[in-house]
């Protein structure tokens, strides 16, 4: 699907983990295709899912819901799902859902990749 | 920003497919008319998301994700009297009844059925209408002060 590899800038995997970096804007057209790249990665499953959205610079209810299911999935086998870099804008977004502490936010990919 | 250099009577009318595609340019569109009437960029990111979250959900539901539905969507810069962005969108899908559009507890994590609750956190005023000749109406409005409480209260 065209929309989410545009929307998928890199995925590097590591010995601790996986990271993904986002890019633009993760709305109602790209938002389905991450969300199969990611429960796709999942079923590897890396003990750490790092999604870096330091360069999204748009998130609506469907990204989150996709972040929401993510985790769910990621949890579920034990592993640590963290966020990484969110703008202003997205974080308004995670405390108008009340998502703000819900999900592990980290500042850099090394901190989450670090982080217990 | 004082009332008096708010523009009135400015509007802008675009029309879309029910295509999600078309999100992105309607966003623009949103976000130069909140910028132009003089909210912040919290608030006009605020706005912006709502005007996205209630197109979302005229495809989703109103369409049922089908693509080639006709969506119109008003924007309306407000009085002076009462500076502020009204947004009305027009569609020609289902029909629901107004009082069952309702947010859902948040305290259940879980994907899906956030729009409406962040419209309704977001904007000041939020209306549904079934329109007579068929398909929804819903009208949104943000003021540039918030609504003031009566000193009674």
């Amino acid at each position: 699907m065209a929309a989410s590899t545009e929307a998928i800038k890199s995925i590097e995997r590591v010995d601790s983990g996986t990271i993904v970096r986002l890019t633009g804007d993760i709305d109602m057209h790209r938002s389905r295709g991450v969300h199969q790249s990611l429960l796709e990665l999942c079923r590897e499953r890396p003990p750490k899912l790092v999604l870096d959205l330091r360069e999204v610079d748009y998130m609506d209810s469907s990204g989150v819901g996709t972040l929401v299911d993510v985790y769910r999935k990621v949890n579920a086998y034990k592993g640590l799902f963290a966020l990484v870099g969110p703008n202003a804008r997205i974080s308004n977004l995670f405390q108008i859902t009340k998502l703000d502490h819900f999900f592990r936010i980290f500042a850099t990919s090394e901190e989450a990749l670090g982080a217990k | 920003m004082k009332p008096s250099d708010q523009p009135t009577g400015t509007v802008a009318d675009v029309t879309i497919r029910s295509d999600p595609a078309r999100l992105a340019e309607v966003r623009e569109v949103v976000r130069r008319m909140a910028n132009q009437c003089g909210f912040g960029s919290h608030d006009t990111d605020g706005i912006t998301l709502a005007v996205d979250e209630a197109l979302a959900n005229v495809i989703k539901h109103g369409y049922g994700g089908a693509p080639h539905g006709m969506i119109e969507i008003h924007l309306e810069v407000l009085s002076p009297v009462r500076p502020g962005l009204e947004v009305r969108i027009r569609d020609q899908g289902c029909q629901v009844d107004p009082a069952a559009i309702q947010g859902r507890d948040l305290a259940d994590v879980r994907p899906g059925g956030l729009g409406v609750h962040i419209i309704r956190t977001v904007m000041d005023d939020l209306s549904y209408e079934r329109c007579p000749d068929g398909g929804m109406s819903v009208t949104m409005r943000k003021y540039l002060q918030p609504p003031q409480r009566n000193s009674a209260e």
